[in-house]
């Protein structure tokens, strides 16, 4: 293998991103292993556009990186009582962990190197490329994830509603943010409609460019969180009701697309031909609402305020 | 030519982008850190984007480019100022 | 196989090994749901290193789609677990 200055900036990305793991794992003080997460984020999204994943760029970007960082930023506050004692000593306990740990790392490897390097049998990459003229779209991955694998991303959405509603039943939304400044103001008001805008962008570019709804809804979620942090309160959010059926929406798209189908004799989830590209996109937008309204959810917390009292219809418990 | 005046502007934008790292990890407090931060990376990535328009070609990939720029420009202002105004309170209560 | 696959590849399973024992060592519980968000993009990276078919070749799109699912879930299940803290230390202190 001839050595190129690719692998040495590969190579680079590489120790770069374990060393920014290790000082974020370590440490004591979790407010930097949060930040040092979100810098790993970053890194990773950049790691995933050297190894000429776009679409994994723009997700890792936006949710790996900036949803999740905005979730563990404001899950620093609540304040834990095991997390300020000191670190443990070294015990046989934990050298052991250590010595697992570098066994199951090695064969990890091992078993890699040993699926890279054996040409056993014809890959996918094969069937998803010869058949890419008929999936109605012209992107690879959306292809993938929105015709050839649709029953995994329906269950995906359905582990996205379960965590939602998990969720919503664990508690009360957080307190409101207060009400911002005039920057922070103008900040939430130039940037929540550029994000809406994108979003569109991004849904509709996703057919034929890296894109697609998962970005998409990402996109929306972060403009969810610029408006609470610019002291939005739930009773500003859509009605209860509205909120359970954007929820399920996606699901909904799904379950309708492929019930649709078996009415031509087709199976479940089978396209009919010359449709795919419409319902395709139909099915990414009600999925790009469900994903962000889910999202945002998780960033308030909880149930809104008034969840119970509005959607009930006057019932008293 | 074109895309060799683009390398040397993304290897200025380097020199700046190491100006504002050091600047991050040298300097005293938060207050001269975020002008090391602010002020170094911005221009650091308004030179970036020119090397990329340069070598990228055509007009819609450089005002795409542009529109990144000022974005990150709006966002690191506020975001500057109110880590500014929020390290100073919590310099007076100290 | 090219180099560029076991690059990453390696890093993607030193990732995961390093993510599992913060995870099984650390007491903290947000420390540990760190730890298993970093186990996980351990495991992307070795997936999207498979993929990947050097710079000439469109990669696999496959493994690029798995991945996608997998940040999507990643985020929605640390979202639920850091709920489930928050419940958790509320119920401490009653």
């Amino acid at each position: 293998m001839e050595i190129t200055l690719w692998h040495l900036l590969d190579s680079l990305l590489a120790i770069l991103l374990l060393g920014l793991a290790w000082s974020a794992l370590s440490g004591t003080d979790l407010k930097r292993g949060v930040v040092l997460f979100m810098a790993f984020g970053l890194l990773l999204s950049l790691i995933w556009a050297r190894l000429r994943a776009p679409d994994l760029a723009l997700a890792e970007a936006a949710i790996g990186a900036g949803l999740s960082g905005a979730l563990l930023l404001l899950a620093l506050r609540d304040r834990e009582k095991s997390e300020n004692k000191a670190g443990q000593p070294m015990s046989l306990l934990r050298l052991a962990t250590v010595l697992l740990m570098l066994l199951l790392a090695a064969s990890f490897a091992l078993a890699y190197v040993t699926a890279v390097t054996s040409n056993t049998g014809g890959r996918l990459a094969g069937l998803a490329f010869g058949n890419l003229e008929q999936s109605g779209v012209s992107n690879p991955v959306t292809a993938v994830l929105l015709n050839f694998r649709a029953y995994d991303t329906l269950l995906e959405l359905a582990v996205l509603l379960a965590a939602t509603l998990g969720i919503l039943a664990l508690g009360s939304e957080r307190r409101p943010f207060r009400r911002p400044g005039v920057l922070l103001g103008a900040l939430v008001t130039w940037i929540s409609p550029l994000l809406v805008i994108v979003a569109g962008y991004l849904l509709w570019t996703g057919a034929h460019a890296p894109g697609g709804a998962f970005q998409a809804g990402a996109l929306l979620a972060a403009a969810i969180v610029m408006l609470r942090l610019g002291g939005m309160t739930s009773e500003q959010l859509p009605h209860p009701l509205l909120q359970g059926w954007l929820l399920a929406s996606g699901i909904a798209a799904f379950m309708l697309a492929g019930y649709l189908a078996t009415f031509h004799d087709l199976a479940f989830l089978q396209y009919p031909a010359g449709w795919a590209g419409l319902l395709i996109l139909l099915i990414e937008s009600a999925a790009m609402l469900s994903i962000a309204l889910s999202l945002g959810l998780a960033y308030l917390g909880g149930s809104p305020s008034g969840w119970d009292e509005r959607s009930s219809r006057g019932k008293r418990s | 030519m074109t895309e060799l005046l683009g390398s040397l502007f993304i290897l200025a934008s380097l020199a700046f982008f190491a100006a504002g790292s050091i600047g991050l990890l040298r300097l005293p407090d938060v207050h001269a850190r975020l002008h090391a931060l602010t002020k170094a990376d911005n221009l650091g990535l308004g030179l970036l984007v020119a090397g990329a328009c340069l070598i990228g070609g055509h007009l819609l990939l450089a005002l795409k480019l542009l529109l990144v720029w000022l974005l990150v420009m709006f966002a690191s202002a506020i975001a500057a100022n109110l880590i500014a105004r929020h390290a100073m309170k919590d310099g007076e209560e100290s | 196989m090219m180099l560029t696959q076991l690059i990453f590849g390696i890093a993607g399973g030193l990732l995961f090994a390093m993510g599992l024992r913060s995870a099984l060592i650390r007491e903290s519980l947000l420390a540990r749901i760190l730890a298993v968000n970093v186990s996980g993009a351990g495991i992307f990276l070795a997936f999207v290193a498979i993929a990947y078919r050097g710079l000439e070749e469109t990669p696999d799109p496959v493994p690029h789609a798995l991945v996608l699912t997998g940040i999507v879930v990643a985020v929605s299940a640390t979202a639920l677990a850091l709920a489930l803290r928050r419940r958790l230390e509320e119920a401490d202190d009653e």
